[in-house]
Order: C-alpha cells, then structure tokens, then sequence
C-alpha cells in the first residue's frame, strides 16, 4: 500500500521515512492551510469600509501571550519531529556486522561494484532480498553519492575515505541507481540498477557469475599481497621488523601517539596510503606510501585479504582473543 | 484609491533632475543615484539567469536532453546559480531598495560613507565583469556551489575567473554592510531611537551583520580552491594531502547566512507592506525585531544540515538538524505577526499588499518543507534531489523576489515621483503567482519521487512534471517582464503620485517624491513609534468616504 505520489516503498526504511514524512506533510499542510484561512478571513473581514468592529485592540498583556504561546508550541513540535526523525537516521548510519559487504568504487562516470565472493559488476549491483547489505563505498576521484530513492537512502561517496551505508530490500525488483552528487560531464548518465532477488535467484546469480571458478576478492588480494611486495615485510621477514597482519582486522592498535584505534577498512587504507600517518607502537616509520601504485580495487582486494587472514587466524587458533 | 497629490509638495528640483550629465550619475554620491545604478545593475544580470533558467527548462522537456550537450547543460545551471545568487539576490534588496530608503527612513542626508558606498557599485561591477569574461570565454560547470576537488582539480572551466569575480563581488558586500551598519548607528534623526525604527531598517542592520561576518569566509574559501587549482597546494583533494569534506564545511558557512542576507531583507519589506497596507501596527514589533537579529545569529550555526549525507559525523548531523529547527521558530514569528497585523485592521488590496500575500503564502511552503529537510531520515531521501531545489526557489524566488517586486512597486512613487497603472499591476502578480507555483510546485513531487537535481538526462517516468514545470516558466516570465515594461513607461508617462500616495507613516514619505538630492531640507524630529496609523486622522473615521471605492 503506497501514497500514489511517492515512489515504490521497498525497503526497510522506506515505510519508516515514509511514515514520517506523510505526517510530516499532514502537519504541516494543515498549520499552511490554516495560516492561509486566517489571513483570507481577514482580508475579507477587515477589508477597507467593511462594517467589522475595530475597536477593543488587544492589550499589550495579551500581545505577549499570544507570542509565547506560538513561539513555545512549535517548538515543542519541532523536538519531537527532530527526535523521531533523529532515530531513523542514526540507524541509517550505524550498519550491523552480520550484513552483505560489498564494496563500491565510484568514479567518473561509473560505478564499480566488489562482491566478497569475487564477482564485478559495472553499473548494476544485485543483491538478495530481506538480508543486510552494507556497502563499503570510495570514490577514485571527485565526489559521488550511491542514490538509491526506492529504498530512500543515499551518501555521499568521496575520495580518499571510506564511507559505509546499509539497507535491507524488502521487495524483488529493479531498482534505480543514481549518482546523486554534481560530478562533471556525464553526471546524468552515472546510473544504474540495483537488482533485488529472491535468495535463491541471488544464489543463482552467484553461481552463474563465477563462485568457485573465478577467484574471491580476498584471492584476487593475496596475489596483490605477494605483487606488490607487502609479504616481504609482513610475512615473517627477519630483516624488517614489520607486524603481522594475521587476525588484526577490526582488533585494537595501539598507536605511538597513545591513541587506540580500530584496524578497520579506513585504517588499513590509509595504512596503505599514507602510512606516516598513524605509526603502530613499537614500530618505526618505515613503510613506503603506496600512494600512486595501488589502485582502489587492489586495496579493497587486499583489505578483503587482511580481512580473510582474521577469519584464518582464529581458526588456527581457536582461543586468539 | 489615493489622495490628490498636493501640487505644492511636487518637487522641481530632485535628486533625479538636478544634474543631468552622465558623469553626474557615474560619479554620483547620492545614494539614491547609486541604489538605481543597482537597479539597472542587477536587472541585467537577473535577465542574464532568467534566461539560463529558461533554457534549462526547455531542454528538460525532453528526458534524453537533444537540445544541448551534458557539458552545455551543466554550465547553463551553474551560469544561472552563480548570477543569480551572487548578482542579483544579495544585491536585490540591500543594495536597491536598502540604499534608496535606509538614509531616508532614518531621517539621514545620506550613507555615513557616501563614497565607500558609490565604490561599492563599482567593485561589484568589477566583480561581474570578470564573471561575464568566464561566461563569455567558455563558461563554468562546478554548479554555484564549488563542490571539491571537482572544482579544484578536475573541472576543464574557467573556474579561477569565476571565483575571482565573487571574490571581488564579496567586497562589494562587505562595503554595503559596514556602511549600513555605521550609518544605521550613527545617523538616526533625533527621536528616532532603536525601538522606533522601522522594521526594514532592522532587518538590513541583521543583514549587514552577515555581510560583514560572513562575506569573508567566502573569500578565504575561494582563495583556497585558487590556491589549490593554480598551484597544486593540497587543501581539498585527497590525493595531495587534502580534505573535500573541509571545503563545504567553509562554503556552507558562508552560504547557509547568504540565504538569510536574500530572505531578511525580503522579510522587511513585507512588515513595512503589511502595515501600510493593513493601516495597523506591526502586531508584535519587539518580537519581529528579536526574531531578526535571532535567525541572523542561529543563521550562523546550521552549515551542517546541508550535510547530512556527506560523511560529517552521524553525531553532528543530530546537533545541526536540532539547531535547524530552532532557525525556523523565528522565521514563524514572523508569519503569524504579519497575520495577526491584518487583525482589525482597514485593508485595501493595492498591488504592494498582493505581493506581500503572495510572499507569505510562498514562503510559508518554502519554510514548511525547511521543516522536512531538517527531519534528518527525510533529508536522506530528498536532498540533493528536486525537493530541495523546489523548497529553496520557494524561499528565494517566491519569497526573496515577490517581496523585491513589492517593494519596487510600494517605494516607485517615491523613487521615480509617479504612479505604475495599478490594474495591470495587480494582474502582473497575478500571473507571476500562478507561474511560479505552476514552474515550482511540481519539483516537489519530482524530488520525492527520487529524481536527482543537475540531471541533463533523466529517466522517463519523470517527463510529465518536468512538462508541466516548463510549462510554467512561460508565465513566470510573462509576470516578470510586464513590470519591466510598464514601470519602464510609468517613469516617465505616469500620473504624479505626490509625497504619499499611500498616506503611509515613515519619514521617506515625509519628504517630496522625488526626493530632493539630501532628503531633507531640515532634519526631522521622531515623536512617535514607527506605523503610527492608529494615531492618523483616519484612524477616527475622517478619511473614510475618500478611501472607500
């Protein structure tokens, strides 16, 4: 059951934003269309030689009355609508750990989509119904934004971080994808669809796009690992004093500054980019920025990787903390 | 409808005819010359957006977008964004009618700085100059608001020039709101004490506030996407060492006031129309003069909720979204003590009241669907889509534009000493009503729907309202060039209006229309509170044959 002027509902926020912004407009339809009979009654009443009794002008004590009373109820109105809709958002933006992940790359003017499970995509992103998926989104260049108005989400994608969304499709369809940030030329045309299907359908599709033939991401990443040269330090090098990277994905580093923070996708990014940046505890500064020699899919590859070592590591060792 | 104009009241010698070189106007410091070198200023550069928008409009008919190519397309909305922000809606108000009236209204000879004042036009004359040469030499496409490092870095555009001619634009401002800000201080007529002035003065006074402490903010912002664009120095681009995030926290700081500096002013206007033509006192004038100085201050403090989804901290989005409801409770004052100043009042629905109406009407839905967007899980889904350029349009062009075209037609006896043909005026606002919400209205929906705005190419299921907002445009542009025309002809053919026409209170119709070169041959002296109409002699009844039609 959808208000025929909003677009399709289909997924777990939409009923939500939905709910709000419908009463939202009913409130403030009826506080506009009240304003407007007012002033009407007015024009009418008090129009110039009208026989209305002008006499009795309200008392400077009523005057402030009246003001406080319609500054302190909208107001009252205005922090419910902010917390109600305050709780909505801060769900949008806190994404679960059991969901999909799957990485997205924005760049002019395309969108390319990482399955964990190996499979690329270019402009299309399927992905099962009734299941969290999080996104895990970058850009190559200027600013995008993953839209995506059936299930009334969107964010801002930019260079140089990561940003994480997370929505849940209720409903098996084709969905519109928009870039919904000014990026240059062909901003228009960085469209695409997002496809929801049934989990068996998902699971055909996964089949039929190469699971168990072509490599995982976290595959494609230990190749990238050994490439690029980060195994000759990070795995048991004697001459380098470098950590290890099994099972530190999502632990707490402690860092030389004192800070602690977590080894997530952003950390091990700019770990990658910009390693001066947070130097561990116990180590010197002596990784070489890979600025420039990475590209965005190999470092989300060799995240992936970093991240399968974790789930490795805990299974060699079953009592690692 | 008005008094016969006392021929003994008509002056001969004015501030219009009293020198007739062309250096007498273009070295003039007479700010009533000056505010109409910014009405012809901006008048043209209004032209110049008004047909970007028109263009635009035509292509949108068509979702493939055959008309013009992306690149053509997407400097015609920047074109038509940064004009129409930069050179027509912050100068509109503040520096045409501000300039013709603040002085007036005060009981002043002139600006505290009649020079700086007159440099001001030309540094904002400077600063089109150079925006013109961008437009001319091959345009911009960063949209108005700069978004980097697209703008820093990857844009093939005359992105320096442009920001140049804002940068030279912002001092113009800066000029305006220091002169207000001193001459409103220190040149009040004797009487004329901070309570007894009128609310339009008041709102300038909040306005030049933001000018002075804003305008700056904008300068360093552009200075920096120079600096990174012309030399590499990494300050907005990730991959020399930069943040984009850092950029739109600068640019909305400056631009989210900009928005009040285009609305508070238009706000004034209509206190000032309300009264004259309710023939009341501004119900609750202290109220209105805290909720000026208020939105000028929590304007200051809701930058953020223009990014709600750009990766600003969850958090703060929360604190910006709470602060951006609190900015609309005195934007509410406002509405209801105009509707309230209509209670018991003796209302005649002159051409100025029609715009005052359709003012309130248009910004009460801008400030409504204000409302929506702060609700942060709404936000989400419309921002950056259709909602939002419909809800802003509401603000600044249904509201900001009706209250300039009202206040032009209120003060044009004044400024010019006659009358516009008041049928064909009421019609005019008329059709400029109709058209605006018929262009407008149907952005709402489109933006609910999902449809993304700077779209060139769009997909199908959205040509019907983007038909009928084209539509639309037409007669828009038919309610803006009918006043074009006949205030034109009026200038010069139309009847003589007298000193006050509209037997308002205020000291600006206390003096001849027009005025003379200073004002006033003697400084008046301020007994009473400003929209003094219960004290006039009407207000007993003795005015109310010859007022009745």
């Amino acid at each position: 059951m959808t208000f025929p002027l909003l677009p399709y509902e289909d997924s777990s926020y939409a009923a939500r934003v939905d709910g709000i912004f419908v009463s939202l407009l009913v409130l403030c339809t009826v506080i506009t269309l009240g304003v407007f009979a007012v002033i009407i009654a007015f024009c009418i009443r008090y129009r110039r030689g009208s026989p209305a009794d002008r006499s009795h002008r309200p008392s400077e004590s009523t005057q402030i009355a009246v003001e406080f009373a319609w500054i302190i109820l909208p107001l009252l109105i205005f922090i419910g609508l902010f917390i109600w809709a305050g709780n909505v958002y801060f769900e949008m933006f806190s994404p679960p750990a059991d969901g999909v992940a799957i990485y997205v790359i924005g760049k002019q003017w395309m969108w390319k989509i990482e399955h964990a499970t190996g499979q690329r995509e270019i402009n299309q992103l399927h992905i099962p119904i009734d299941r969290n998926i999080v996104l895990t989104m970058t850009s190559q260049d200027v600013i995008h934004d993953f839209d995506v108005p059936a299930f009334r989400i969107k964010h801002d994608v930019l260079p140089g971080r990561y940003n994480t969304m997370w929505f849940k499709a209720t409903k098996t369809g084709t969905y519109h994808l928009f870039c919904g940030q000014y990026c240059g030329d062909f901003h228009s045309l960085m469209v695409g669809d997002v496809i929801a299907m049934s989990p068996t359908d998902y699971a055909a599709w996964l089949q039929g796009h190469g699971e168990g033939t072509s490599d995982t991401l976290a595959a494609d990443g230990s190749r990238a690992f050994h490439a690029l040269g980060c195994s000759g330090c990070h795995e048991g090098s004697q001459v380098v004093h470098a950590p290890s990277l099994n099972g530190l994905y999502d632990e707490p580093v402690p860092l030389q500054s004192g800070q602690v923070v977590r080894a997530d996708d952003t950390f091990l990014r700019d770990m990658i980019l910009q390693p001066a940046k947070n130097v561990p505890a116990g180590y010197q500064p002596i990784m070489p920025s890979y600025q420039g020699l990475v590209t965005e899919e190999q470092i989300v590859s060799l995240i992936a990787y970093i991240k399968s070592q974790k789930s490795a590591a805990s299974a060699d060792n079953p009592t690692h903390p | 409808m008005t008094l016969p104009p006392d021929p003994k009241s008509i002056s001969t010698v004015n501030y219009l005819n009293e020198e007739k070189t062309v250096a007498s106007w273009f070295f003039t410091h007479d700010h009533k010359r000056i505010a109409l070198l910014y009405l012809a200023s901006i008048t043209f550069f209004f032209l110049l957006g008004g047909v970007a928008a028109m263009l635009m409009r035509i292509e949108l008919i068509h979702p493939r977008g055959e008309l013009f190519t992306s690149t053509t397309y997407n400097k015609l909305f920047t074109l038509h964004g940064v004009i129409m922000v930069w050179f027509f809606l912050i100068p509109s108000i503040p520096n045409v009618l501000g300039n013709f009236l603040i002085p007036m209204m005060i009981g002043a000879r002139d600006m505290a700085f009649p020079r700086l004042n007159l440099i001001s036009w030309y540094v904002f004359m400077l600063g089109g100059l150079f925006a013109v040469f961008a437009i001319l030499v091959g345009g911009v496409d960063t949209g108005w608001t700069f978004y980097t490092p697209y703008s820093s870095t990857y844009s093939n555009s005359w992105v320096i020039a442009m920001a140049v001619g804002i940068f030279i634009n912002g001092f113009s401002s800066i000029f305006t709101g220091l002169n207000f800000i001193v001459t409103v201080h220190k040149l009040r007529a004797p009487g004329m004490t901070w309570f007894r002035l009128p609310l339009f003065v008041w709102t300038l006074y909040s306005t030049s506030l933001i000018f002075v402490l804003a305008t700056p903010v904008l300068a360093i912002t552009l200075t920096l996407v120079a600096l990174e664009r012309g030399f590499g120095i990494g300050i907005f681009d990730p991959r020399i060492g930069g943040d984009p995030l850092l950029f739109q926290h600068l640019f909305w700081f400056y631009s989210h006031p900009a928005v009040y500096i285009m609305v508070l002013p238009a706000m004034g206007v209509i206190s000032e129309l309300i009264a004259a033509f309710a023939r009341n006192r501004v119900f609750g004038y202290n109220f209105v003069v805290y909720a000026s100085l208020g939105i000028a201050f929590l304007g200051f403090l809701v930058w953020g909720h223009h990014m709600f989804v750009s990766g600003q901290s969850v958090y703060a989005g929360m604190i910006f979204s709470l602060l951006s409801f609190f900015v609309a409770i005195p934007s509410a004052i406002k509405v209801f003590n105009w509707t309230a100043t209509l209670y018991k009042g003796s209302i005649t629905f002159d051409t100025p009241l029609l715009y005052a109406l359709g003012f309130i009407a248009l910004f009460t839905i801008g400030g409504m669907t204000g409302l929506m967007l702060a609700s942060l899980a709404v936000d989400v889904h419309v921002t950056a889509t259709y909602f939002v350029v419909a809800h802003f349009h509401y603000i600044m062009v249904g509201g900001a534009v009706m209250a300039y075209l009202g206040g032009i037609h209120y003060w044009f006896p004044k400024i010019t000493g006659r009358m516009y043909p008041e049928t064909l005026a009421r019609w005019a606002a008329i059709i400029l009503f109709i058209g605006f919400n018929l262009t407008f209205f149907p952005m709402f929906i489109l933006g609910y729907m999902g449809m993304p705005r700077r779209y060139h190419v769009y997909p199908e299921e959205f040509q019907m309202l983007n038909f009928i907002s084209t539509i639309g445009t037409p007669v828009l542009g038919i309610g803006y060039l009918l006043p074009l025309i006949y205030l034109g002809w009026a200038s010069f053919f139309g009847r003589l209006a007298g000193p006050n026409p509209w037997n308002a209170t205020g000291l600006e119709w206390q003096t001849p229309s027009p005025p003379p070169k200073e004002n006033f041959a003697e400084i008046p002296v301020v007994t009473t509170e400003p929209y003094a109409y219960h004290l006039l002699p009407e207000a007993a009844g003795i005015h109310q044959e010859t007022h009745d039609r």
